[in-house]
């Protein structure tokens, strides 16, 4: 007997398909090696990076984290982080693309807040018109209004990620209510990006019926980041199979489970 | 000349290319993005490209972040 009935599909984004629904980010690591080794571990296929200047006249021979996570096994997601308005974040989509020889897919975010880091919604709505317009492929992060996050689809935007909690919070799923009308409403997939503290708020993200997690300082940043990478697998696939079997409804009082027929006393 | 490099002040040669300057800094052959007074340089124009007096260099590479 096979164990699932229900043929487990692919993540397609932008037209691409994707085994693997944790989506990673490639931040606070201790070092390069512990980069490599956590990010094999989640199993993750996109993989997000950060836009930065080089740094001038120090350790020219050091080696480039794109040497141990080659854009020829993962897909690379430059990421727009720390951008607070529109035009530095086309500004770094555009010099991401000419970094990666063309490559389209993108993360925004543009973010309004240095304490809590939520998205300046009106920037972000900008720059993601303008980027599509550039033929840009827009994953975008953004809050858990479902208004806005519809508005993000039909403007193009490729995926729509809206927050857990605070990035780098760890507080987990703060509102699923919202987190699921987004999903009911949507046409793109919808990934929880930030926020996930550990592995049962992965579950609960894909139990909710999202198509994947986006998550960075909750594998980096635990006691044992390989372990934790490990643990976000699989707590993605079983989150994801209790979605598509369908959980029991809750009640208040028990069921019992063994039979009330054939008692012998 | 003058130029201004991820925003630092730099003296270099007069009509220096992009790839030169790469060069001279120890980036040569690294995956890197040129932006040079806001517009991008691609690439395949490296060596063509000469630097200006006062040109406002960005040199940018992919790191860590989520």
């Amino acid at each position: 007997m096979t164990v699932s009935s229900t043929p487990s599909t692919p993540l397609v984004i932008a037209g691409r398909e994707y085994r693997s629904r944790l989506l990673v980010g490639t931040g606070k690591y201790r070092d390069l090696e512990e980069t490599r080794l956590a990010t094999e571990a989640s199993g993750a296929e996109i993989v997000t990076v950060a836009i930065r200047r080089t740094n001038i006249g120090q350790n020219p021979g050091e080696a480039n984290l794109l040497d141990v996570l080659p854009p020829s096994r993962y897909t690379i997601l430059p990421n727009t982080a720390g951008c607070f308005d529109a035009d530095s974040a086309i500004r770094t989509c555009r010099l991401a693309r000419e970094l990666l020889d063309g490559h389209r897919l993108v993360k925004l975010e543009v973010l309004g807040d240095q304490q809590t880091l939520f998205p300046d919604i009106v920037e972000t709505l900008k720059a993601a018109e303008i980027l599509i317009r550039e033929d840009f492929q827009v994953m975008v992060y953004t809050n858990d209004d479902p208004l806005i996050a519809k508005r993000l689809e039909e403007i193009g935007c490729v995926a729509v990620m809206p927050l857990a909690a605070p990035i780098g919070s760890g507080l987990g799923i703060r509102n699923p209510y919202n987190i699921r009308t987004i999903i009911e409403n949507a046409r793109v997939p919808v990934l929880v990006d930030a926020g996930v503290g550990t592995a049962s708020d992965a579950a609960i993200a894909m139990e909710l019926g999202c198509d994947g997690v986006l998550m960075n300082t909750a594998i980096a940043g635990a006691r044992d980041p390989v372990l934790m990478a490990s643990a976000m697998k699989k707590a993605i696939e079983a989150g994801r199979e209790a979605y598509l079997a369908g959980r029991i409804p809750r009640k208040r009082f028990a069921s019992a489970s063994s039979p009330l027929d054939g008692l012998f006393f | 000349m003058q130029i201004k490099i991820n925003g630092r002040a730099e003296e270099v040669a007069e009509q220096l290319s992009a790839a030169q300057l790469l060069e001279q800094m120890g980036l040569g052959g690294k995956r890197l993005a040129l932006e040079i007074n806001r517009d991008i340089v691609p690439r395949s124009q490296w060596h063509e490209h000469r630097l200006n007096p006062g040109d406002e260099v960005e040199i940018v590479h992919a790191i860590g972040g989520g």
